[in-house]
């Protein structure tokens, strides 16, 4: 691909140097430091509830609110985390994440303008 | 199987069901989305229109395609009928579909539109070696749609006999070819913006259907999900057969391996989807791409909140011992429930869902092969990029028609084999050869071409190879001994142990990513991945929408 995208002029900004910039620096930080460790946390829970699930069925089994089970309001609670999941990011993504993304795309496409000209 | 489906035929809903209402229905389904994808089709001059329906969608609708693409009539079928039959295990199922998504939320929508084009392997080559790892992924795209749409064509068939009355096997036959047909027009006419509109036709009524059914089935028990369950348990325990449907471990406790094998492929497979990434490309940014991943989030979510109501209706409206002895026996679990409701005309609107589902998903299997056949392998791989957009369009239609007679094929071949398996098997193969190449390239930056093609040919044949040799395809004997479970029957050639190939083949092709990437592959141009990360992040250079 090197090649083909040099002679469309993609390489006119130097991109290894934007990405040593401390601006972009944070961008990198804010979105793998949020997406990694809560990515990690839900499949943790999602396998916990399978395990207990097949490997604990019969504690998963004991009723706590007439005939709804452990198991059961556990797995409500998957969709709850899930959805909360959801939202948590969509906010973070609202507020930490696209203010900045969308300055640093406004700086990238002066640059090729300027390259351009 | 199919004799099964005779004999049962006559004794079970044989007298709610009225074929003619029931084919009038969907008859009615096919002529409105017919006319609305003549319609979308008529600006499909570019590969940008025809592949991505030019990027015009909002992430609502694509969000609501993307439930129409991956709610399949397994989800709606299969999960009712798994709820009713084995209750709790049913549910269990259910979540793994639904957790999934947060794996292509958190990870890769908004990062994938913003670096490709058409297809994943856009994606995946663009700071690796084009052709090779281009070629990898589009092999891996093909195999796993060829699986799933194997699997949808077979399910059509089934689901006639079932819903239609249609049970020889030139009646079923003429129903999967009309099935394949309605495809390749939707495809061929539409592109991808009529494929988009049937999906979030389907999607609308599919949800719609499934909302009302639960509402009502809720009404019916005061509006109280204890009562319902109450309700379940009290018609379980009475049957010849007593269980209880609350408890864990039913279907899945005997072997827990295996559920978590499966699990494994559900969670990680769906981020892998070749039809699922391809639906990220419709919309004009990445933010509309995350919207469009939260819509389908909330859309899926509510619709298997609404199968454990189902489940837990068919139970106590219908009984696990009609529904087993029905037609389709699991299958028919929500049409029965339909039927209990709102008689002839519930039932025939919920058939009529059923096939609209099918045809929906089929129908983004086709586009996505396609695309994959004809972006990638075309016009990359054998002409090197040197191809007019025209050209590549043109091969792109060829290849419809040409996978549509194969589906077409493939569904009559299958009838009435045991081929339920096939939609598990795409997800692992999704899982094992497409998530860890599409992580690596785009969180690690020292991964290279040779871990990218260790990495997908090693999962994708641990993943196949694993599954001919396990007990799906051959030698699983049902509990009694009398019948064989596998697909293929009086032979016993397996030697792995479980159903699902997940649990060895997804660690394995993480593994070899590594292993190769380390084990003397070049390092690659750091300057493209520069630009790859960047691109990602800022969603600078991303394809625009097409204005019309």
């Amino acid at each position: 691909m090197s090649k083909e995208e040099t002679e469309k002029g993609h390489h006119r900004i130097d991109y290894p140097a934007f990405e040593a910039t401390p601006k972009y620096q944070e961008l990198r930080k804010r979105q793998r430091g949020f997406v990694i460790p809560v990515l990690i946390a839900a499949m943790a829970w999602y396998f916990l509830y399978v395990a207990l699930a097949v490997f604990a069925s019969n504690w998963m089994a004991t009723p706590v609110i007439g005939v709804i089970n452990i198991g059961l309001i556990f797995g409500l609670l998957q969709f709850v985390s899930t959805f909360g999941i959801t939202m948590w990011y969509v906010s973070f993504a609202n507020k930490r994440l696209d203010p900045l993304a969308t300055e640093l795309r406004h700086e990238l496409e002066a640059k090729q303008k300027a390259g351009v000209a | 199987m199919s004799n099964a489906l005779v004999l049962a035929a006559d004794t079970a809903n044989a007298g709610a069901s009225d074929p003619i209402l029931n084919m009038s229905i969907f008859g009615a389904f096919v002529i409105v989305t017919m006319i609305i994808v003549i319609r979308a089709g008529r600006n499909n001059k570019s590969a940008n229109d025809f592949y991505a329906g030019g990027r015009s969608f909002s992430g609502t609708q694509n969000g609501m395609a993307i439930a129409g693409d991956y709610l399949s009539a397994a989800s709606f079928l299969g999960i009712t009928g798994a709820i009713a039959l084995a209750g709790y295990d049913g549910f269990l199922y259910s979540i793994g579909f639904l957790v999934a998504w947060l794996v292509a939320l958190l990870l890769v929508a908004e990062l994938m539109r913003n670096t490709g084009k058409f297809t994943m392997a856009d994606v995946l080559s663009f700071r690796l070696h084009q052709r090779p790892v281009r070629l990898a992924a589009a092999i891996s795209t093909l195999v796993v749609c060829f699986f799933y749409l194997l699997a949808q064509m077979a399910g059509a068939g089934g689901l006639v006999s079932l819903l239609l009355g249609v049970n020889d096997q030139l009646g079923q036959s003429l129903v999967v070819a009309v099935v394949g047909i309605l495809m390749v027009i939707y495809v061929l006419v539409g592109g991808m913006k009529g494929t988009t509109w049937v999906q979030i036709i389907k999607a609308a009524l599919l949800i719609a259907g499934a909302g009302i059914m639960t509402i009502w089935v809720l009404a019916l028990n005061g509006f109280n999900l204890s009562t319902l369950l109450e309700n379940g348990v009290k018609v379980s325990q009475a049957l010849e057969a007593p269980f209880d449907p609350l408890q864990p471990g039913l279907k899945y406790g005997k072997n827990p391996i295996d559920f978590i094998s499966l699990s494994m492929a559900l969670v990680l497979g769906t981020a892998g989807l070749p039809h699922v990434l391809m639906r990220f490309y419709t919309v004009p940014t990445a933010k509309e791409a995350r919207k469009s991943v939260v819509w389908a989030i909330w859309l899926i979510g509510a619709f298997y909140l609404f199968t454990l109501v189902l489940g837990f209706g068919a139970m106590t409206l219908v009984g696990p011992a009609v529904i087993a002895a029905a037609p389709g026996a699991a299958n028919s679990a929500a049409p029965l429930l339909a039927a209990a409701l709102g008689g002839p005309v519930l039932l025939g609107i919920v058939s009529a869902i059923a096939f609209a589902t099918i045809l929906a998903v089929v129908a983004g299997l086709t586009i996505t092969a396609a695309t994959s056949f004809a972006h990638d392998i075309y016009a990359n791989v054998i002409k090197r990029g040197e191809v007019r957009p025209n050209a590549e369009v043109k091969i792109a239609r060829i290849t419809i028609v040409v996978i549509g007679a194969l589906a077409i094929l493939g569904g009559i071949g299958v009838q009435g084999q045991n081929i339920a398996f096939l939609v598990a098997l795409a997800f692992a193969v999704a899982a094992s050869a497409n998530l860890p190449t599409i992580i690596y390239s785009l969180y690690w930056r020292r991964f290279n071409t040779r871990g990218a093609l260790w990495s997908m040919y090693g999962g994708l044949i641990s993943s196949v190879v694993l599954i001919a040799f396990s007990p799906v395809v051959s030698g699983k004997a049902d509990p009694t001994g009398a019948l064989t479970l596998s697909m293929i029957k009086g032979v016993d050639f397996h030697w792995f142990p479980l159903d699902n190939p997940g649990i060895v083949s997804i660690p394995l092709a993480f593994l070899l990513g590594i292993i190769g990437t380390y084990s003397g592959g070049k390092k690659e141009n750091s300057w493209i991945a520069a630009e790859m990360e960047v691109r990602s992040l800022t969603g600078h250079g991303a394809e625009k929408e097409v204005a019309h």
